[in-house]
């Protein structure tokens, strides 16, 4: 029968199943078929699965910063959708090779770090990141919030914030103390509500984009300031040189023009 | 296998009689570690019968072609594809089961109860009565996690598909979660107990004792 049969699948198919051919054939179809199987699974199935990592990226943002006291609020009175990018400071644009899974990794590097001259530092840092993670509000395709972490020298150490500006980059929406060392009852009043809240509303630039920001000795008198802190006066001065600093062409100046330009 | 084939027979055999779990003791590892909530017990139930029919359907399509020396290999990559898939799939749409079945679903592959049923069953009969022979062993092993994934989501959690069927101490009710259920032990004092109460009832499932003990022990004096 085998010799008559002209079809060379049926002759395949007719011969003993112990035989070398059939055996190595079979395991070759299984596992071509099976192949396609699992890349055509994979392949079609991708787009959906991308879509799944990316909510739940999005999610562990919005937890992140909803962690942070005082900016659950402020995200839910501006409203739209949060996003993070890792900027380059010096370019002012979004890193190109920097992502936020590879920024511990990258900062932990000195070759991405810049030393700050004396006169520049007036945060007393000595040096700077290269790279920064920061937050955007997006509504209706415009920056409404965006969220600038900063760091600057205090009068008990470090003092960690994180600065809220509104989508003209001009007005300030809030402020947050993620840490600090300051003198409880003093300096510590730092992380007071009641004192942040002097906080929104108040503008960053003048009319000329000459940087005006600081903390007054004593109650503000102009649009540009926020109220001090009596008794502490290493401390207010502390957060104002790290908001000016870190709004100045060392820190987050160069990002700011870029999205005044709209190039975000 | 000349008598006729009986459709029903075959599909509800294996329900409590012929379980692959209680009886066979096959998929034991799986049925321990994806029990801790009924959402990832049903997960992993459905995922294993829907492997499982498939598998023995496509093994018994083309049985007759298996060449002997590398059976056991052939069932196994088809097996393995099958599983992938429904990882693939299970991860695009229910992103959060896949999470907490982790790598449970990857491990079908290498569940005993998915070769032992295609190996026993499906090389040696037609496509349809090994699909549903399959089917029903899928039931069987899925009874029995619901029933375990069951009792120690009430038990440990209070609740039953996240639904609070309990009130927690905590919140004002009376009940308080034993935290042992949600542990692998808990799963295995379960499954003992089925296993017992199921042979109680059914006595010819009971094994032969291995050994007789002596009729009469004294010490010697």
């Amino acid at each position: 029968m085998a010799d008559t049969e002209r079809n060379p699948w049926r002759r395949f198919l007719a011969l003993p199943n112990e035989s070398r051919t059939k055996t190595l054939v079979m395991a070759f179809v299984v596992a071509a078929v099976c192949a396609l199987l699992v890349s055509g699974a994979t392949v079609l199935l991708r787009p959906i699965q991308t879509a799944n990592r990316a909510a739940e990226e999005q999610a562990r943002i919005e937890a992140l910063v909803r962690g942070i006291p005082g900016m659950g609020d402020l995200l839910e009175q501006s409203g739209g959708t949060l996003s993070t990018v890792v900027i380059d400071l010096d370019e002012g644009r979004a890193a190109q090779d920097v992502t936020t899974d590879t920024l511990d990794a990258a900062l932990a590097d000195t070759v991405n770090w810049t030393a700050l001259e004396a006169g520049a530092d007036i945060a007393g840092l000595g040096q700077r990141p290269d790279y920064a993670q920061i937050f955007l509000l997006r509504r209706n395709d415009s920056i409404s919030l965006v969220l600038l972490p900063m760091t600057g020298q205090g009068y008990g150490g470090r003092i960690d914030a994180i600065l809220a500006v509104e989508g003209d980059m001009n007005t300030i929406a809030g402020i947050a103390i993620t840490s600090h060392s300051e003198t409880p009852g003093l300096g510590g009043r730092i992380e007071d509500p009641s004192w942040q809240s002097s906080f929104p509303g108040t503008e960053l630039h003048d009319d000329t984009g000459d940087l005006r920001f600081n903390v007054a000795r004593g109650d503000a008198s102009t649009a540009y300031q926020v109220d001090g802190i009596t008794g502490a006066t290493r401390t207010t001065r502390g957060i104002s040189n790290m908001v000016r600093f870190w709004l100045g062409p060392d820190g987050y100046g160069p990002l700011i023009r870029a999205i005044q330009r709209g190039e975000f | 296998m000349a008598a006729r084939f009986d459709l029903w027979t075959t599909l509800t055999e294996p329900l409590i009689r012929q379980n692959p779990v209680t009886l066979q003791i096959l998929g034991i590892c799986s049925a321990l570690a994806v029990t801790t909530s009924l959402a990832t017990a049903l997960t992993m139930s459905v995922s294993l019968t829907v492997v499982l029919t498939l598998s023995a359907g496509i093994i018994s399509l083309i049985r007759r072609h298996i060449p002997d020396t590398i059976r056991l290999i052939v069932q196994i990559v088809i097996v393995a594809s099958l599983v992938i898939v429904i990882d693939q799939v299970l991860q695009a749409f229910f992103a959060d089961i896949s999470r907490a079945l982790s790598i449970y679903v990857s491990l079908i592959t290498t569940n005993c109860l998915v070769l032992g049923r295609t190996e026993a069953y499906a090389r040696h009969h037609a496509p349809v009565p090994a699909a549903v022979d399959a089917f029903g062993n899928g039931l069987g092993y899925s009874l029995i996690l619901l029933i375990i994934g069951g009792l120690r989501e009430l038990f440990g959690r209070g609740q039953l598909f996240g639904w609070q069927a309990l009130p927690l101490a905590d919140a004002g009710g009376w009940f308080t979660p034993l935290s042992l259920m949600l542990l692998a032990p808990s799963a295995f004092f379960l499954l003992g107990g089925l296993v017992w109460a199921i042979r109680a009832l059914l006595p010819e499932q009971a094994e032969a004792p291995e050994h007789e003990p002596p009729a009469d022990v004294r010490p010697a004096e």
